[in-house]
């Protein structure tokens, strides 16, 4: 992984309300986590089939679309997810959604 | 026992007549026997039964006859005929020869007890030879000689034919190998389980690749006939391309979130951003005010102080900031940042400098070129695209450098070859352009700045004119405005390298900014350290307007969206919008944007959004979000006011005949 990646990782890290962040790849197996081992096979795993049901979704309806981004809220946190063509990353915050 | 025993049954048979004539058709030999059957049959206790029986009384049957003993005793001989009892003994038949009846003699005494119909025919017999025939026509399929075919079989036959009382069967066990199994088994394909979801996408996908491949496979086949150190090169490249792949979506990936996460943070300003619309601008009648957004901020650009700022024309979120120092004793290094309002936490392209930027300018059409004037003199050319630190032009080695600080650089379109060119001008009062061919920057002087008459003749080659900005006219692009440290202001062309054009007394002082109207053709607006803004008409030496700010203007801008509307920063940190159609003396709006004693040094209008960004000498970049009242369009026009605005035009003449009276 290149140092730009791993710089933008740590930025990220460092925001307030940020958790974790989980690299993911292909197969749905965590390549990198800033979590304990078994949090981040637990949120691996379950986010890995959503994805594929979200990207499915989308690409079913047009196939010249895509999935950029997913985002699920729930009551405590967030998690945010983003796909890319190999692997896909996420990562979840524990900060409380602002009530739009 | 005896005769004796056999009158006495004979008597007994009389009394029952029936019986007698079952008897006749018995065999001579077995009468005795039969006639033995026959008392025991009727039950009744004979001389016989006497035997074992002794000592028992007779049993007569009730409808016995009673005889007496010289009846019994009476002989009756009987005789025993082969004749059939139930033949007709007098048979009569009619003769015609006689003409009378005739009784027959011979009787036929044949008595059929049973007759059974078979199904063997005599092979002598007709039918018998037919069959044979037959036969022997199915098992030879069509023989010529079928009789002796038949005479064949039959003789065979007849030696088959065992002998009923000699017949002697032999047989013999053969020897039977023991049964062996021999099978063969193949070895099954190996099988591997597929499954796989055909949906209209994936199909989509594998189409897409197939096309890639083919391309691919196509230039391939062309490139063969080039050098194989090419392929390999080529595959390399593919194989790290792979590597890459991942990496790089890898980064996009990553790039996504922190964007995402930055959203989050700063949620309320991107809805400000996006949404807000100050609705107290209804009653605050003329003035609107300028909505603090993102704050663009770098940690290794504290120490110095943002010297240019430029927009990117075609991704309209993303802007060029250039850090250095105005300051001739404070010169270090410098940098060239690119912020995207997406990400404000960071910037997303970082580029260090050897010396100060001055200025900065994006090409309009090639978004990724950034053409950077330094403080050392070097112009430089930046390539986004590329991931190198470096620049891909530096002037640093041509012998064209400028000497002193480079103040502005614009790009020009590109020349007769289609190279890119953009024009510099610096302290050292020269016009320089500079063309990108192949790998180096040539450069073209344009023009030399003159130099003031209070210079005497002796120095005037010495000490130059500094040219402090410079601006091309949006339509006739050879036009160009040039502001000098003098408060002049000239006009040159592109075509004319001797002389200006023309020459405006600006300003007391170093004219900051010169800025052509983006669309009006005859006006431009400057801006100087004289305190002064002042709105000019090229055809005429005096401005058409003068706005007197408390400080030094350090620039102002014309807005892209309306011919009336510019904003001014000055040093105390204020930012003023006017808009001339609405009020022709005033600011609508004074705003201070930045914290006490930092000054202002850029401002610049978003070309799409209603946002501007200002830059400070802290090395901050401040976005805000203009007001609706600022922003006014007037209400009767509705597309003419983009390419020129008439009634600014009019309400100019307006004020050039009240001024001229």
């Amino acid at each position: 992984m290149t140092a730009e990646v791993e710089e933008t990782i740590k930025r990220i890290q460092s925001q307030k309300g940020v958790q974790g962040i989980i690299i993911v790849n292909a197969e749905g197996i965590p390549i990198k986590s800033t979590l304990d081992n078994s949090s981040t096979v637990q949120y691996a795993g379950n986010v890995h089939q959503l994805l594929m049901k979200a990207r499915g979704m989308v690409r079913d309806i047009d196939p010249q679309n895509d999935l950029t981004f997913l985002r699920v809220r729930s009551k405590k946190n967030e998690i945010m997810i983003a796909p890319g063509k190999e692997m896909y990353a996420f990562l979840f915050r524990i900060q409380k959604p602002k009530q739009m | 026992m005896g005769n004796e025993e056999m009158n006495q049954k004979t008597k007994h048979m009389l009394q029952a007549p029936n019986v007698n004539s079952h008897q006749k058709a018995a065999v001579a030999k077995g009468v005795k026997a039969i006639g033995k059957k026959k008392d025991e049959e009727e039950g009744l206790d004979t001389a016989e039964g006497e035997e074992w029986m002794q000592g028992k009384t007779l049993v007569k049957p009730p409808d016995q006859l009673d005889l007496t003993e010289a009846e019994l005793n009476e002989e009756i001989t009987r005789v025993l005929k082969a004749s059939n009892p139930n033949a007709p003994q007098n048979v009569v038949r009619y003769s015609f020869k006689e003409g009378c009846y005739k009784p027959i003699v011979f009787v036929d005494q044949m008595a059929i007890h049973f007759e059974l119909e078979g199904n063997l025919v005599h092979k002598e017999s007709d039918e018998g030879r037919r069959l044979m025939a037959k036969q022997a026509e199915v098992d030879d399929g069509g023989g010529v000689e079928r009789p002796d075919n038949v005479a064949i079989k039959a003789a065979k036959r007849e030696q088959k034919l065992t002998n009923q009382f000699n017949f002697n069967e032999r047989a013999s066990q053969t020897l039977n190998n023991t049964p062996r199994d021999i099978s063969c088994q193949t070895e099954p394909p190996p099988r591997a389980n597929f499954s796989a979801t055909a949906n209209q996408w994936e199909i989509y996908d594998f189409y897409v690749e197939e096309l890639q491949r083919r391309e691919k496979s196509k230039e391939k086949h062309e490139g063969q006939f080039l050098n194989k150190e090419e392929d390999k090169s080529k595959k390399k490249m593919i194989q790290a391309e792979t590597q890459n792949d991942d990496i790089s979506q890898l980064a996009k990936v990553v790039k996504i979130i922190e964007r995402m996460v930055n959203q989050n943070i700063f949620d309320d300003v991107a809805q400000d951003f996006m949404y807000f619309e100050d609705a107290s601008d209804e009653f605050r009648g003329e003035k609107g005010t300028l909505l603090p957004l993102w704050t663009f901020q770098y940690d290794k650009a504290k120490s110095l102080s943002v010297t240019a700022l430029c927009w990117n024309h075609k991704y309209n979120d993303l802007f060029a900031v250039g850090l250095g120092s105005h300051e001739f004793t404070q010169q270090g290094g410098g940098m060239l940042l690119f912020y995207t309002l997406k990400n404000p936490s960071y910037p997303e392209f970082i580029f260090n400098t050897a010396s100060g930027v001055m200025c900065l300018d994006i090409h309009e059409h090639l978004s990724y070129l950034v053409a950077v004037g330094l403080y050392d003199g070097c112009v430089a050319v930046y390539n986004l695209k590329k991931k190198t630190d470096q620049p891909i032009y530096n002037s640093r080695a041509s012998s064209g450098k400028h000497t002193s600080a480079v103040m502005q650089v614009k790009w020009q379109k590109d020349d007769l070859d289609s190279n890119h060119n953009f024009i510099s001008v610096s302290a050292d009062g020269r016009l320089v352009s500079w063309t990108l061919v192949k790998h180096e920057l040539v450069f073209t002087e344009i023009i030399k700045l003159p130099v003031i008459d209070t210079i005497p003749d002796d120095l005037k080659d010495v000490i130059p004119t500094v040219g402090t900005s410079l601006d091309f006219h949006k339509q006739k692009d050879y036009s160009f405005l040039v502001g000098t440290e003098h408060g002049k202001i000239h006009k040159g062309s592109k075509y004319y390298s001797s002389k200006f054009l023309e020459k405006y007394d600006a300003h007391f002082m170093n004219v900051t900014r010169v800025k052509w109207n983006p669309f009006h053709p005859d006006v431009f607006i400057s801006c100087g350290w004289d305190w002064m803004v002042k709105i000019w008409d090229q055809t005429m030496k005096s401005p058409v307007f003068t706005f007197e700010l408390k400080t030094s203007v350090t620039d102002v801008a014309w807005a892209p969206y309306s011919s009336t509307v510019f904003a001014a920063v000055t040093t105390d940190g204020k930012v003023h919008v006017f808009d001339l159609n609405i009020n022709k003396y005033e600011a609508l709006c004074q705003q201070k944007v930045v914290s006490k004693k930092t000054k202002l040094f850029n401002i610049e209008f978003n070309p799409v959004h209603p946002i501007i960004i200002v830059g400070d000498d802290r090395g901050h970049v401040t976005s805000l979000k203009l007001s609706p009242n600022l922003r006014k369009k007037p209400k009767e026009k509705k597309g003419q006011d983009l390419p020129k605005g008439p009634e600014v035009e009019i309400a100019k003449m307006e004020q050039l005949l009240s001024s001229m009276r």
